[in-house]
């Protein structure tokens, strides 16, 4: 009976009813209502649960709401929209949290007496000290990984795209797929098998061997896709001229796409910058300052934010270390990320994308 | 004369052969003495990344048949992890339930919501919001482990227990989500927190993968009156299945490896506990980042004996997302 009533109120048009166009940001706004004063009724203390309320309660009056108005159709389409924004919502919050928390508890203690000191003479639980030593390992591991790294990935990427034909290139792009795969973990031990052959302590440049192997795969992945832009009149151009292939390569191909090359290796070596488990392995970590990578045990900034964390038997000056270490290695992986994408977008071959 | 050896060309003719040698020396161009030493650098590159593959399954192998072969227990299915005492036992049982576990959760949680955050970026965000928000889960990519880790121990955990206090009310019956009110440093916040590191890879793959559906499919469907939800369903879920299920494998190859963010966060036992909710468990990453330290030699060939079964794991779970991905070449997730 009541169907029929509101057949009756619709206008005689061929739309059928709809909802107003703020009507999901009314019943957003009346399910977060809902949800807080349930949550405050019922006690609960985690502001995650009422947030997952309100999206449950969203969810709900959204489907009812649509269902009766429009019809089923329309009501399904509703909550998949509705479905899709709170997913979104719902993996923002952890990741606001993230850097909101980074942000906040990083800079209680981040100044340059943090950033130009060391832990030599400060045990774990007491305040001061600093990551002046881990910041020289890093640097160092990292640097040597990449020194390693980066040339091998992009002679391999040359020899895929301009020279690879038959079962070997098959393999190594096969490999290479796989091995970016491996577990940072799996090339420390790979690496601490070797090491314990032949009975030798921790020291940086293990460290780097380990994460150099976790940068090939990358590198290969990021320079391949640059040269296949690389259009392919440049390469005759240059061979009708009689220039041998390897001058080519060296002088038309690699110089056209230099600037993606150059943002591939500085996205890998971020991602390689905040491994820990080879370091935690082959390195060891060292509250002082050693400058030498080839021998004795060093520190590097993911290491020692876990050392901070995992040896100081909950000393809140440890945590705050760790979370003031946290943000430095976030804004060296962020500034690394951004100045590549920079140079990506302003050396972009003129016929890409 | 031009035509005659065409036709002699597409006939298999005794001259064919010859010609075809020499355009394929001329083409090589392998004759100068700098081609000969560039190609072979670069070869000699692409041999070295096989051989470091092939070294690194040798040496595990190697350092872990010293340790299996002195191993008490049996190392597949022994509930301890004592390589201290003689004779020594160490089994894998609780690290492999333990890694498989935390994974399945992370994937049944993450899986969902990266499709979801993927079919948002591309077919319902509003497009003033897309690029930014598509470069934020870029950075969100690049944030290191540790610090998921840090903030997963610090943060997440004291959030959890009003979640399991309320799982363990009303579904504590099932005995899977039962809990004693101890630490949160469960399997389930693990596997949470991976869920959360691994979701920027899903989703990024799986927005390539949504991008290119054909035009043509979305507008037939709309051509017909489909809803929004009804193009989705019909002409961009069965066009990414394939992109969806490796994007998956991959996220999964890095949940199963992840190290530092569990052993953070982790409270670690040997032993297998039916409860998601109760601190106890391990996986085979986190156990050996927080038994390396006090291990002995042997100990740590006992690591990289349970490191080789990581690898292997990873290895087959990276193959096969390859080889969905190998099935359509254009969007290759090996950048993500």
């Amino acid at each position: 009976m009541s169907h029929a009533v509101v057949n009756d109120k619709r206008p005689s048009t061929l739309r059928g009813a709809s909802l107003p166009k703020w009507s999901p940001w009314a019943i957003a706004a009346g399910s977060i209502a809902l949800a807080v004063v349930i949550g405050l009724a019922g006690g609960l203390d985690s502001r995650a649960q009422w947030g997952l309320i309100a999206g449950l309660l969203f969810l709900l009056g959204t489907y009812g709401i649509a269902a009766r108005v429009e019809g089923r159709r329309q009501a399904k389409d509703r909550i998949a929209t509705a479905l899709v924004w709170v997913a979104f919502l719902i993996a923002i919050v952890p990741l606001a949290s993230l850097i909101w928390a980074t942000v906040q508890r990083g800079t209680k203690v981040l100044d340059v007496y943090f950033l130009t000191h060391s832990m030599g003479v400060v045990a774990d639980s007491e305040a001061g000290g600093g990551i002046y030593h881990a910041i020289i390992g890093s640097l160092e591991q990292v640097g040597l990984a990449t020194l390693i790294g980066a040339p091998i990935g992009i002679l391999t990427a040359i020899y895929l795209v301009e020279y690879g034909r038959g079962n070997l290139a098959r393999a190594v792009t096969f490999f290479v797929d796989v091995m970016t795969g491996i577990p940072s973990i799996v090339a420390g031990l790979f690496i601490l098998s070797l090491m314990l052959m032949f009975d030798m302590q921790p020291f940086g440049f293990a460290g780097s061997l380990a994460l150099a192997i976790l940068m090939m795969p990358v590198v290969v992945r990021s320079t391949e896709e640059m040269l296949k832009l690389v259009p392919n009149e440049l390469r005759e151009a240059s061979l009708a001229l009689g220039i041998p292939k390897w001058r080519t390569i060296l002088k038309v191909v690699v110089p056209t796409s230099i600037g993606g090359i150059i943002t591939g290796v500085m996205l890998s070596v971020a991602r390689i910058a905040g491994e820990t488990a080879p370091v935690l392995l082959l390195v060891f970590g060292n509250p002082f300052i050693n400058t030498n990578p080839f021998e004795g045990a060093q520190a590097s900034l993911p290491l020692y934010i876990y050392q901070q964390y995992s040896q100081s038997a909950g000393s809140t000056a440890a945590y705050d270390r760790a979370w003031a270490a946290s943000l430095t290695l976030i804004a060296f992986v962020m500034i690394l990320n951004m100045v590549a994408r920079g140079i990506a977008r302003w050396k972009a071959p003129k016929t890409g994308r | 004369m031009d035509i005659s050896t065409q036709k002699t060309d597409q006939a298999p003719p005794p001259t064919a052969p010859p010609t075809t040698t020499e355009q394929k020396r001329a083409a090589r161009g392998a004759t100068r003495p700098g081609d000969r030493i560039f190609l072979g650098l670069s070869r000699g590159s692409g041999i070295l990344l096989l051989a470091i593959m092939a070294a690194i399954a040798g040496f595990l192998a190697y350092r872990a048949s010293l340790a299996i072969s002195k191993d008490d227990a049996n190392f597949l299915t022994a509930f301890e992890w004592n390589t201290g005492v003689i004779p020594p036992k160490f089994g894998i049982a609780v690290l492999a339930f333990g890694t498989v576990v935390s994974s399945v959760i992370a994937m049944v949680l993450a899986v969902p919501i990266a499709v979801a955050i993927a079919l948002f970026l591309t077919h319902y965000a509003p497009r003033r919001l897309r690029s930014p928000i598509s470069y934020v889960i870029d950075l969100l990519a690049a944030v290191p482990s540790i610090v998921y880790g840090l903030w997963g121990a610090l943060i997440l955990v004291p959030q959890m227990d009003g979640l399991f206090g309320w799982l363990d009310e009303y579904l504590g019956w099932t005995g899977i989500f039962s809990w004693d009110q101890g630490a949160p440093r469960s399997m389930l916040t693990v596997g949470i927190l991976l869920a959360i590191m691994i979701l920027p890879i899903i989703t990024n793959v799986s927005r390539e993968v949504f991008r290119q559906v054909p035009q043509m499919h979305e507008e037939a469907a709309l051509a017909l009156g489909a809803t929004r939800w009804e193009v989705v369903r019909m002409s961009v879920l069965p066009f990414g299945r394939s992109g969806v299920i490796s994007a998956s494998m991959l996220g999964l190859g890095r949940a199963l490896g992840e190290t530092m963010a569990v052993a953070t966060v982790l409270s670690p036992d040997f032993d297998i506990h039916a409860s998601l909710l109760n601190p106890g468990g391990g996986t085979f990453a986190q156990n050996i980042a927080s038994k390396f330290n006090e291990a002995s030699e042997f100990g740590r060939d006992a690591l990289i004996a349970s490191g080789l079964v990581l690898f292997v794991i990873t290895l087959l779970v990276n193959g096969a997302a390859r080889a969905i991905i190998a099935r359509r070449k254009e969007y290759s997730g090996a950048n993500a």
